[in-house]
């Protein structure tokens, strides 16, 4: 009966892409109703195969946990992840050497198309997968209890999936409505909605269904960054587009109420997205891979509590000087600098997780892997608060020390924490004993440590000196230097910036490779999931 | 009063308050007594059930009556 419902609606969305794509006022909305016509179609058919057919299921499946998707998010994660690298070091290319902007790709492979498809890419893509990977993973083993929904679960992956699609695809043809990290437009916002709550839905209806006493500090993390972003995304989105059979939208706020929604949304993306959902990981995949129970619980609960309270205020300091008004962009400068705090108390009770394993940190690459990413979570969270002063933004803000410190933050403890949990979950979502090579992990573990270093250090060094450049006046009060004057400065510092980048790519290759040989090569020495109950 | 005034007046107030009463609430019950065992037992969820989902009441009887069988 389900089947009958399914084939309908698919045909309505068949019938509706099919007019869209006729009726469509760009290239871009047009180039998404074909791709939607086709992904219609495809589900069409393999729905109209399957309906009044006996649906077999085997009770170990049944069973046990629900792995399918996990496997499929962890390959998105490493096959964004590496996508988003590579667009990300040619675009440091393309500052450093301008004529990479080729005059043939043009208008689709500017730096400006090109940039937000990397942000985008390692943000929602290599991000986003691997959270919603990690979550179902984790949230199935500390509740005991297998993902709820069945196969909503399925949905929410290849959903997620298609947006990153539909997202991507747009920058490149030039739809986007120009709100740093929320660039789709109305109908793709409207499709990650719809998967959001999808996702919410698996999520809560394991954690209701659980049969754990409590709910594992992971999972309270995990759930307030699906609850917060779902909140972020629906405020920051409101617009109404010019026509159903186009792209463009109009934003319903406007100036300065705009300017603060998208970095409420902006900074809490940062705060919720990429800081709880990561921390979910953290507290999982930590205390597993050192084989001792998070140091403490109770630090970990004034923890959670402590971030969320904190971070949702923390948005206005991305607005200093400017038309804010001051008792806001200080609200948002007190809040970032207490939020020091709890920050640094979750990196301690992560470090401290390793109190009497510290001799694993000489023979587990993976260990090493989660310690520098703690290690540089506590780097950018003091670096964060720092730089969120109104006198030290005057400085940094519009240099290169702001791309440093996000990269310092992404690359370091976001990526970082990601290769840690990949490592740990391929052999365990394949049956295999351990990774393929482990000293291809140290080797990644090394390059990617070097890369940011590198990375990290040019952006310091180019975005203070830009700083002191753009203030500089001469005895008269007049400016010393043309802004043309610190882009020429800043060329070595983009060179190195690159390479850093191309470290990290490689770091990243490396990984793929070993992912690769480990899930294809040798049998399964055990059968960890999937097992029928005894 | 407009809308923005009450606003801001009651942000200031009593939602302040109630976020802060909410917020040291939440510390003090973490602090409990008693709290140490229910939090040294959670702490330890991430080493059970790893392979498969814990058994209902139903099913541990069954297993329990095949056992006897």
């Amino acid at each position: 009966m389900l089947n009958y419902i399914k084939l309908i609606l698919l045909g309505g969305v068949i019938l509706f892409a099919a007019l869209a794509a006729n009726w469509a006022h760009d290239l871009a909305y047009q180039v998404h109703a074909l791709l939607i016509l086709v992904v219609g179609i495809v589900m069409f058919v393999w729905v109209l195969r399957h309906t009044d057919e006996p649906v077999a299921v085997s009770a170990g499946e049944a069973a046990g946990y629900m792995d399918g998707p996990v496997r499929y998010g962890i390959v998105a994660t490493a096959f964004w992840g590496v996508t988003g690298f590579l667009v990300g070091t040619f675009i440091a290319f393309q500052l450093a050497f301008p004529v990479l902007n080729f005059d043939w790709a043009q208008p689709y492979a500017n730096f400006g198309r090109l940039r937000p498809l990397h942000t985008s890419a390692v943000i929602f893509a290599f991000g986003g997968n691997g959270l919603i990977a990690t979550s179902f993973y984790i949230v199935q083993r500390t509740s005991a209890q297998r993902l709820w929904g069945g196969n909503l679960a399925w949905f929410v992956f290849w959903g997620y999936n298609l947006f990153i699609v539909l997202a991507a695809t747009g920058y490149l043809l030039g739809s986007t409505q120009s709100k740093e990290y929320a660039e789709p437009e109305w109908y793709v916002d409207i499709w990650l909605t719809i998967v959001w709550v999808a996702y919410l839905a698996v999520f809560l209806g394991t954690i209701l269904t659980r049969k754990e006493r409590h709910i594992y500090v992971a999972n309270w993390f995990f759930l307030s960054f699906i609850v917060t972003i779902a909140m972020l995304h629906l405020v920051n989105n409101l617009s109404i587009p010019v026509s159903i059979w186009g792209s463009k939208s109009v934003q319903v706020f406007s100036g300065v109420q705009d300017a603060m929604t998208q970095w409420w949304y902006g900074h809490n993306a940062v705060g919720f997205f990429l800081t709880a959902g990561f921390l979910g990981m953290m507290y999982y995949f930590v205390p597993k891979q050192a084989g001792r129970p998070v140091y403490s619980y109770k630090l970990s609960i004034i923890h959670f509590w402590a971030l969320i309270f904190l971070y949702i205020w923390a948005g206005p300091h991305h607005l200093h000087y400017t038309a804010l008004p001051d008792w806001a962009s200080t609200l948002g400068m007190v809040f970032s600098i207490v939020l020091w705090m709890p920050s640094w108390g979750g990196m301690i009770n992560g470090l401290m997780t390793l109190q009497g394993a510290w001799d694993k940190l000489r023979t587990d690459p993976i260990i090493r892997l989660m310690v520098a990413s703690l290690a540089f979570y506590g780097m950018s969270t003091f670096e964060g608060p720092m730089m969120s002063i109104r006198a030290v933004n005057s400085l940094s803000h519009y240099t290169d020390w702001t791309i440093g410190h996000v990269h310092s933050g992404a690359l370091g403890w976001n990526g970082m924490i990601t290769f840690a949990a990949i490592y740990f979950l391929t052999p365990k979502l394949w049956g295999r004993e351990k990774m393929y090579s482990i000293s291809a992990i140290n080797t990644h573990f090394w390059l990617a440590t070097i890369g940011i270093v590198l990375y990290a250090s040019s952006m310091w060094v180019s975005g203070i000196m830009e700083g002191l450049m753009w203030r500089e006046v001469d005895s008269q009060g007049f400016l010393v230097n043309s802004f043309a004057d610190t882009v020429s400065a800043k060329y070595p510092m983009y060179v190195v910036r690159g390479l850093g980048g191309v470290l990290y790519l490689a770091g990243g290759l490396i990984m793929v490779w070993n992912m690769w040989m480990t899930i294809r090569g040798g049998a399964s020495v055990k059968a960890p999931v999937g097992v029928a109950a005894e | 009063m407009d809308t923005y005034s009450f606003m801001r007046q009651l942000a200031d107030s009593w939602v302040l308050l109630a976020m802060f009463a909410f917020f040291f609430g939440v510390i003090l019950w973490a602090f409990r007594p008693g709290s140490r065992k229910m939090h040294d037992d959670i702490s330890q969820a991430p080493f059970r059930n790893e392979d498969r989902p814990a058994l209902d009441d139903k099913d541990a009887a069954l297993l329990k009556g095949q056992d006897n069988g």
